[in-house]
This record gives C-alpha cells, sequence and structure tokens, in this order.
C-alpha cells in the first residue's frame, strides 16, 4: 500500500536492508543478526516475514487527497423502476458483445436506445446515478446517440467526465445539456464567459443565447468579431444558421469583405437564404441573365446562356471562381448563380409561370440536369416548399424511380422541407410504384414513428418481397428502419405474416421461414417499443389518463449505425 | 410476497449469466415476442416457450424460489448454465409484471416440478437416515497420514528451494524467468499441497514486475517461508491456528461449525479465474449476529458456480464455518426462505478503523490478504494516477487496490457519490481497498461494484 505511512521507524531501515539482502542473496551479503552460512537464508526469510506481517499489521490511512466539488444537483425527477431496469438492459446490450451473424428473432435492443432517450427526455426524467458510466460509455461509441444521451445523463455527467479523460467528448459537446451549455440570465456573465471561456464552451453559449434571443447572440458575436481567429469566426458564423433572419443582413454583408475565404462563402451562403437581401437581389438579377424562355419556338424552351467570366463582384457575393476538376466553369459558375438567386425570381423571369410548369418545361442544349439540380440544392436551402413539390414531381411517375434529374440524396432533401403528412403521403406513393430498394434513403426523413401511409406501404411491399420468393436479407435495411419507425400500434396488423408459408417452385430455399423469422423480430421490437413507452410514462393517479404510446418520439432515426 | 412470487431485478437476473455472451443472447431474449405461453405459479417457478432456430420451440422453466438455490432446465442445446433462455425468461419476469402472468402449469412442467420434489425427499431422506460413516475409519487415518506426509515432502523441498532462491538472490533469479516458478508449482501439485501450489504460482507472476517488484517477491518468498513453517511445526501451534496452516496449505476441511441461522444480507457476488475454473465469491453478513461470511464455489469451464444469490437481498438461513481461526469462509446450510429484496443496510465504520480491522485479523492468519468491511461515509477521491476512498468528516483514507482502479465499478462507484459521502463494501488489505457495493447517501438501493 504505497501511499499508506508505514510504521514508525527504525524498521523501515531493516526492511530496506532485507531487500537488499534478498536481491544481492545470502551468498554475497549475510543478514543482519545471523552467520554466513546454510542457515543465512533461513535467517533471512524468518526476519522477512517477520517484518512483512508487522509492516502490514500496522498499516494506517494515508492522507486524504483534495476532494472534488459535489456534483451539482439534478431536480429532475427519477425515473419509474420498471424504467430504470430497462435501461439497464438497454445499455447491456452493447454492439460488439454479441455473437454476429444471424440476428434470430429477438430485437436489436441497442438500436431502441435512441427512441428510449428521447421518450425519457420528453418526461424529463433524471438518469440513474449508477447508469451513468455506461450511458457515458454507450454515447462514446455512438456520435448519433450524444446529444440525448447526455441531456438525459445531466449535470452528473459532466461532473463525471471531468474525472475521466474516456469521457471527454461529453465536455465539448454539451449543445443544450448541463449547467455549463444553458446560457447565463445575467448579461455580464454572459460576456465574461464569451470573453474568458474556452472556445467549446462560447459555441455553447453562443449557440444557447441564438436559440433564445438571436439579436444578442449577434450582437455578442460583432463584438469581439474583428479580434477572433479565421477557424473560430468561421464556426461562429455557422451558429447564425440558427434563427436566421433579416436583421441578420448587415452583419453578414459586412461579413462578406471577411479575409478568410471560408468565412466569406458561409456569410453568401447564409445571405442568400434570405430572399429579400441585397445579395439575394443581385443573385436574381445575374442568374435571370443566364436563363430565359425561347418563345420563338413551336414549343416554349427554356434557353441557358452560362456566364463567360466570374467578375470580382460574382467573388464577393460567394461565388467560387475555381471549378472542381472535370467540370467546365461557365456551367460550375452557372450552378453557384441559380443556386443562391431567391426561387421567387424566376416565376416574373420566365412568363408568369408556376414552378410546376417551369420544371416542366424543356430545356435547350443538354442544360436541364445542370439546371435543375441548381434549383434542388436552391429549394433546400431556402425550404421552399412550392418548389421542391414541383421539382420531386409525382411519386408513380416512371422516372421517380431511375437515375432521373433528382438523384436520391436530393429527393430526400427536397421531402425534408415539406409537412410530414405530405412527406408520409409522398414516400407512401413512391414505395407503391417503385418498391423498397431504393427507398431506404426516403424513408429516413420521414417523422417517427411513421405515418399510417408509410407503415402500410412498408408493410405491403415487404409482403409482396416475400411473395415474389427473394430472401429477407436483401431487406435488411428498410426492416431495421421498420423495426425502430414503425407505428408500435401496427403491430396488430403483422400477425398474418407471422406464418411460414408454404414456399413456391421459384422461391429461394428456405426463404419462406427466414421472412417468418424477420417479420417475427419485426412485431417482437414492436411490442417492445410500446412497453418502453409506458414503463416511461409517469406514475400518475388513476383518473388520470396514461400518455398515448409513440406521442413522444420527436426524432427522426438516421440509418443504423454500427 | 406470497402473491406476488419470488421476482428478481435485471441487475441479480444478470449475475446469473455464466459469461458475458449469455448476458447479452439472454437480455435480447427479454422481451414479450420471444416467449409464448410464459407463466408462473407457486413460489417462484417460471415457465415460456422459446422460438428457437430449429424445428420447435425450446422449453424453458425456471424454479427460483428452491431452497437449494435456483434450478432451470431448458430443451436447447446449450451447455452453458444457465442457458440465454433461461436469463431470457428471467429477464422478461423482471421486466414487466403483466408479461409472465400466473398460470396453471403446463404438463412439461408439472412433470419437471414432481421430478425435482421427488430428488428433493431422496436427498432429505438420505439426510434422515445418513449413510453409514466411512467404511473403514482405519483405512481413512491412514489414508490422511500418507497425505500429510507427502505435503511435509513438499514443504521440505520448498524450503530448500527458497532457501537455494536466496542464498543466488532474488535479482539472479529473476533471469531464470517463469519456468523455475512453473515447475516448482508443479512440484508442490504432486505432493498435493494445492495451497503451496497457488501461492508459488503467484509468485511466478510476481517475479520481475516493474519498480516494486522484488519488494513483493520478498514478501511472498517470506509468507510461502512462514507457512511451510508453519505446517512443518503445525503440531506445536494452537489448534486455531493449526488448522488456519491446514486449510492455506490445501488438505480438505469440511464447514463443521456449529450452524448459525441468521437473516444474511447478500453485500456482493463475484466470479474469478481461468478457463479452467471459475470461483465465485459471494459475502453475507449476519444482520443479527454481526458477522460477515464468504461463501466459495466453483464451477468447471463455462458453468457458472451453482450457488447465486442476488445481491441486496437477503436471506434466512442457517451458515456453518470452516474450521481455522479468523476464516470468514462458510457453508450455506438450510434456507428457511428464499431470497428476498430488502432495504436492510450493514452497519459502518472508518478507514482508520477497518485498517486496524486488517491488522487485528492477521494475528490468527498472517496470510490474509484482506478483511470485508463497511466504510460509512466515505467519498471516492481521485489521487494522481489512482484513486481512494476518503473519510469524509477527516483527513484520511484508503488507497483503492490497483486492480480495482481498471474495473467499471469504480466509475459506478463515483457516480453514485457524486462527491457526496456513500457507504461502500469491500475487501480492505495490504494492497489497498476493493469497493464490492454501495449504498447512496440518501435512500436507495444497493448498487454492485464487481
Amino acid at each position: 500500500m504505497s501511499r499508506t505511512a508505514d510504521t514508525d521507524a527504525p524498521l523501515p531501515d531493516t526492511w530496506e536492508e532485507l531487500v537488499t539482502t534478498a536481491l544481492l542473496g545470502t551468498d554475497r551479503r549475510t543478514p543482519a543478526g545471523s552467520v554466513p552460512g546454510p542457515r543465512a537464508p533461513h535467517d533471512l526469510l524468518d526476519a522477512a516475514a517477520l517484518a512483512t506481517v508487522r509492516r502490514r499489521a500496522g498499516l494506517r490511512p494515508a492522507r486524504a487527497a483534495r476532494r472534488p466539488a459535489p456534483a451539482p444537483a439534478d431536480p429532475r425527477p427519477a425515473l419509474p423502476p420498471a424504467a430504470a431496469r430497462r435501461l439497464t438492459l438497454l445499455l447491456t446490450d452493447r454492439p460488439g458483445t454479441s455473437g454476429g451473424g444471424r440476428r434470430g428473432t429477438a430485437p436489436d435492443l441497442m438500436e431502441l436506445l435512441p427512441q428510449w432517450l428521447a421518450a425519457a427526455n420528453a418526461h424529463g426524467y433524471a438518469a440513474p446515478p449508477e447508469a451513468l458510466p455506461a450511458l457515458l460509455d454507450a454515447a462514446r461509441g455512438r456520435t448519433d446517440l450524444r446529444p440525448a444521451a447526455l441531456r438525459f445523463a445531466g449535470p452528473r455527467a459532466l461532473w463525471l467526465a471531468r474525472l475521466n479523460p474516456d469521457w471527454r467528448f461529453a465536455l465539448r459537446a454539451t449543445h443544450g445539456g448541463g449547467a455549463s451549455a444553458s446560457a447565463p440570465d445575467d448579461p455580464d456573465r454572459t460576456r465574461r464567459l464569451w470573453q474568458e471561456g474556452l472556445f467549446a464552451e462560447r459555441v455553447a453559449l453562443l449557440t444557447a443565447l441564438r436559440s433564445r434571443a438571436p439579436a444578442a447572440a449577434r450582437a455578442l458575436l460583432a463584438a469581439t468579431w474583428a479580434t477572433e481567429r479565421a477557424e473560430d469566426r468561421l464556426m461562429f458564423l455557422d451558429s447564425l444558421r440558427a434563427g436566421l433572419g433579416p436583421d441578420d443582413e448587415p452583419f453578414l454583408e459586412q461579413a462578406l469583405a471577411d479575409r478568410s475565404r471560408n468565412v466569406r462563402a458561409t456569410a453568401a451562403e447564409l445571405l442568400s437564404a434570405l430572399p429579400d437581401s441585397a445579395l439575394a437581389g443581385r443573385m436574381a438579377l445575374r442568374a435571370a441573365a443566364c436563363v430565359a424562355v425561347d418563345r420563338t419556338r413551336d414549343v416554349p424552351m427554356i434557353v441557358v446562356e452560362a456566364p463567360h467570366e466570374c467578375d470580382a463582384g460574382m467573388e464577393r457575393d460567394g461565388v467560387v471562381a475555381k471549378a472542381p476538376a472535370g467540370r467546365g466553369e461557365r456551367s460550375w459558375w452557372l450552378g453557384q448563380l441559380v443556386e443562391a438567386a431567391p426561387l421567387g425570381c424566376w416565376s416574373r423571369r420566365l412568363g408568369g409561370r408556376t414552378p410546376r410548369e417551369i420544371v416542366a418545361l424543356p430545356v435547350a442544349d443538354g442544360w436541364q440536369g445542370e439546371l435543375h439540380a441548381a434549383w434542388c440544392r436552391a429549394a433546400v436551402r431556402q425550404r421552399n416548399a412550392a418548389w421542391s413539390r414541383a421539382l420531386l414531381g409525382e411519386p408513380s411517375a416512371p422516372e421517380a424511380g431511375g437515375p432521373g434529374a433528382v438523384s436520391l440524396a436530393e429527393r430526400a432533401q427536397l421531402l425534408g422541407t415539406l409537412p410530414a403528412a405530405e412527406r408520409a403521403e409522398w414516400v407512401a406513393g413512391f414505395i407503391e410504384t417503385h418498391g423498397l430498394s431504393e427507398a431506404f434513403q426516403l424513408l429516413g426523413v420521414c417523422a417517427v414513428p411513421w405515418a399510417a401511409p408509410v407503415g402500410r406501404a412498408v408493410v405491403d411491399a415487404l409482403n409482396i418481397a416475400r411473395d415474389a420468393g427473394s430472401y429477407p436479407w436483401s431487406f435488411s435495411g428498410v426492416m431495421g428502419l421498420a423495426e425502430r419507425c414503425l407505428d408500435p400500434s401496427e403491430a396488430g396488423r403483422l400477425d398474418a405474416l407471422l406464418a411460414v408459408p408454404d414456399e413456391p417452385e421459384d422461391a429461394s430455399p428456405g426463404a419462406g421461414s427466414y421472412w417468418a423469422e424477420a417479420f417475427q423480430r419485426l412485431v417482437t421490437t414492436l411490442r417492445l417499443r410500446a412497453t418502453l413507452l409506458t414503463e416511461l410514462a409517469p406514475p400518475t393517479p388513476p383518473a388520470a389518463e396514461p400518455a398515448p404510446a409513440g406521442s413522444v418520439e420527436p426524432t427522426a432515426p438516421g440509418p443504423a449505425r454500427r | 410476497m406470497t402473491e406476488q412470487g419470488v421476482r428478481w431485478t435485471v441487475d441479480q437476473v444478470l449475475a446469473l449469466a455464466p459469461d458475458s455472451a449469455s448476458r447479452t443472447a439472454g437480455s435480447r431474449l427479454g422481451a414479450a415476442g420471444s416467449w409464448s405461453g410464459a407463466g408462473r405459479c407457486g413460489e417462484g417457478t417460471v415457465w415460456g416457450l422459446c422460438e428457437g432456430g430449429g424445428s420447435g420451440p425450446y422449453r424453458t422453466v425456471v424454479d427460483v424460489a428452491d431452497p437449494s438455490g435456483p434450478a432451470y432446465r431448458c430443451s436447447c442445446p446449450s451447455r452453458k448454465v444457465p442457458c440465454k433462455h433461461a436469463l431470457g425468461l428471467l429477464l422478461l419476469r423482471a421486466g414487466a409484471e403483466e408479461a409472465v402472468p400466473r398460470a396453471r402449469a403446463p404438463e412439461w412442467v408439472r412433470e419437471w416440478i414432481s421430478g425435482r420434489r421427488a430428488t428433493e425427499r431422496r436427498r432429505t431422506g438420505d439426510a434422515a437416515h445418513p449413510a453409514p460413516g466411512p467404511a473403514d475409519p482405519e483405512a481413512a487415518r491412514r489414508r490422511a497420514e500418507r497425505r500429510a506426509e507427502r505435503v511435509t515432502a513438499g514443504a521440505l523441498e520448498l524450503e530448500q528451494r527458497l532457501a537455494d532462491l536466496l542464498r543466488g538472490g532474488l535479482a539472479a533469479a529473476g533471469e531464470s524467468g517463469y519456468g523455475l516458478w512453473e515447475e516448482t508449482a508443479a512440484r508442490m501439485v504432486d505432493a498435493q499441497a494445492q495451497g503451496l501450489a497457488g501461492r508459488v504460482r503467484e509468485l511466478g507472476a510476481l517475479a520481475g514486475t516493474g519498480p516494486g517488484g522484488p519488494v513483493r517477491l520478498l514478501e511472498e518468498c517470506a509468507l510461502l517461508h512462514l507457512l511451510g513453517q508453519g505446517w512443518l511445526r503445525r503440531e506445536r501451534l494452537p489448534e486455531g491456528l493449526a488448522a488456519t496452516v491446514r486449510s492455506r496449505v490445501g488438505l480438505p476441511a469440511s464447514a463443521d461449525g456449529p450452524p448459525v441461522r441468521d437473516h444474511w444480507l447478500v453485500l456482493a457476488q463475484y466470479d474469478t479465474g481461468d478457463s479452467r475454473l471459475t470461483t465465485r465469491r459471494v459475502w453475507l453478513y449476519g444482520t443479527d449476529s454481526g458477522r460477515t461470511a464468504l461463501l466459495l464455489s466453483y464451477g468447471a469451464a463455462g458453468r457458472a458456480p451453482d450457488v447465486a444469490l442476488p445481491v441486496g437481498t437477503a436471506l434466512d438461513a442457517e451458515l456453518s464455518a470452516y474450521p481455522g481461526a479468523g476464516q470468514p469462509r462458510a457453508a450455506l446450510g438450510e434456507q428457511f426462505a428464499p431470497p428476498a429484496p430488502t432495504a436492510v443496510r450493514p452497519p459502518g465504520t472508518t478507514t482508520a478503523r477497518a485498517l486496524v480491522r486488517y491488522g487485528e485479523a492477521l494475528r490468527d492468519d498472517p496470510w490474509l490478504e484482506s478483511v470485508p468491511v463497511t466504510l460509512e461515509r466515505v467519498v471516492p477521491v481521485p489521487d494522481g494516477d489512482g484513486w481512494q476512498v476518503a473519510d469524509a468528516d477527516q483527513d484520511t483514507a484508503l488507497p483503492l487496490a490497483p486492480a480495482a482502479r481498471s474495473r467499471p465499478g469504480l466509475w459506478r462507484l463515483v457516480a453514485v457519490s457524486g462527491g457526496a459521502p456513500v457507504r461502500v463494501f469491500g475487501e480492505c488489505g495490504h494492497q489497498g481497498f476493493t469497493p464490492l457495493a454501495v449504498w447512496p447517501e440518501g435512500p436507495g438501493e444497493v448498487v454492485p461494484l464487481c
């Protein structure tokens, strides 16, 4: 016990002496109180045994080290006991500990943790302290879990993270989490933290303040803007993205003259998302000069005349002059102009047509791909639902399933600008026409739990896939999503699918039973999700209504990460 | 509780798992959808059908209220006990009250229960009519004598080897490496002195480890010498110490102390061991007697030892001590009721008193590594590379044992404390303190740390 005081002198000397003698050997050195010869090792061991037991029997407590300040109190209510037990179970099922291979009918518990955390956070429960280490370990391995896990883990987890280097990530990423992240109400303290804090603390402070008082956050940033480093300016500027409004224009306009090119580009991007900004107006003029309707033909057609040069004014407004390798620079400039121009300008420019009519116009000389792609980026950046709708087209259209002008990733982004119900209808229609093979990315943007049309379309499509005789693992991505996102109340409708069907002639051997197993796991997981939510319902007096299952899942699930 | 039946918590169930793979597999099966026809009856019989990969579902039945420990039966081919299905079933029961409703046991469960009852009757019947003693007491005495002679020969050889070692010096011995110790250990196994063999093997692990190595090596050599000498002169030792020497050397002993009935709190349960043998330690505290007792049980490769007592429960049972002065080891005798959850906590002491207790225990057993103690109002505090548990109201502390620093239990201890004083049960010895269970400052259940 190195830190415990030994017994009083003179024993330590004797002990050192014994150790030295033992190391050298009694042939070279005779132990104190003994004589050279065959008895010497024996005497040494006798003395050492006595000293060892004496040392151990005489151990005294060490001096206490400096105690850490106690963890801040967590005023949130404790979890209901059943939910606390469930959390232990969910955290036990860590990825990598399973044997791998086929999944069988048992649910994948780790994948349910995000939903569980979201629901627990919606109720405002405190995490049980003994679960914090496992929770922090889980969040360490999965960055997508971190925001919800840290919010649930609360102030004590941050206190713990200061003591364990493995959990440093918790101190870096405390947006909306613990004590340090909530911006202090006191303006003096805010200013002091802003001026003296570490970079991570300052980002957290700015983000928190921006979500509450956008103008105050901008003012805070403007006060020290000139003295910040370029990398920091970029990060701070980026945090203005939340709550962006016309009031931000003067500040952003000034940032267009920044020394750093990345800062200028970000400022331009933010300004172009404000359709009434001066920059948006300049971009509209430039873009409109390049795109026109040719009425001289039998059928009206869009003609494109890409810019011939990238002048200083364009560069100042964020247009990157140098095209990436393999792209023509004129089409590169055009794409940037159209992307940054407010979509509202096109109707005026193109003969008073609606977005849908504009998108339907043929485009001359093979410019359609470039032009439509730029409009897609603009619709996403400006969150314009009407243009998104037009660019998405009908979900059942034949080109919607193939590699058209609009890629699946772009579609997913466009869908993100539509209201949840409309998004669900569109995705359901897409799946009904095109099946599941292309649907994974689109399903990822649907609100959880899935609205009824999406759920129905997915289950029907899975059923069709089974009847077609393919193996279920061709659909494992969608299956996994369905386990996490299907409304738990759909479980009842799936019961009919659990039986092992008769195998058709042309089916893959054994596919039927694998499907039954996959559906079994789906149903099991749905039931378990319903249970999880019920367990989290606060213990209410009998008269009160229990929280409806499925009402507290605000997160959109990303694709499963491993 | 009779209406409710015995119901274990998730932690308690997971502690039963023979290894981490079963723990994971079991927790995946602890959801309602994996099971059909699940039910329970009696005090603690739980059953269900689990969808398996094979032709039909596996039939799983567990009896947790059996006085001789939990019993499992599953039709799956796994050789692990309990298998993942048994664990999953218990987790299902631990999770939601309505997941496993009270029901009439189906035929296959009733068969199993009646089979077990028959075995139970045979066993108690045997106890009522004790088997005729050793066939020939004279032969048994001769066998014991022969064994003692072999151990004596082993002890003499060990003394000779230790003397040779110190004549040449520990520094020189470091060069001959691990093989020397392995060979000596094998000789001790031949001499039927398992206790000596085990200590020699640990010496091999110590040899040549870091700066503190020589000191630890000398300490352990000296204690080994002390044990050898104790054996050679056992006739002249007081009876208690002689019994301690016999058990430390490795002679078999039986728990023949008088049975002590008490409400025993289960403070901690943990397994150590290698691929061949798992050793399970269960620490119990008698609330009436104030005694702390250790149950040791063993499991062969891949099997969990058969004694499984959930931490945080108390059991009304008789314990019989093993011989030897100051030995905490005991054997579980009759259990009068299945383990039941309890909020009772053992009384605690200060760090200084804990070390005094260790010192006093060394008087009866100088080979003792640590003593079980409960510390009251202590705070885990980081101290350089290590940790301590410091008294909340004094300037004194115990360093944590090096092995305890790398365990996940350390962080549970720190998390439960949050810088506030807690009550901690653990083992206190010359290596430091090893925390095994913690109770939060306010109300709350015990949290296992091992």
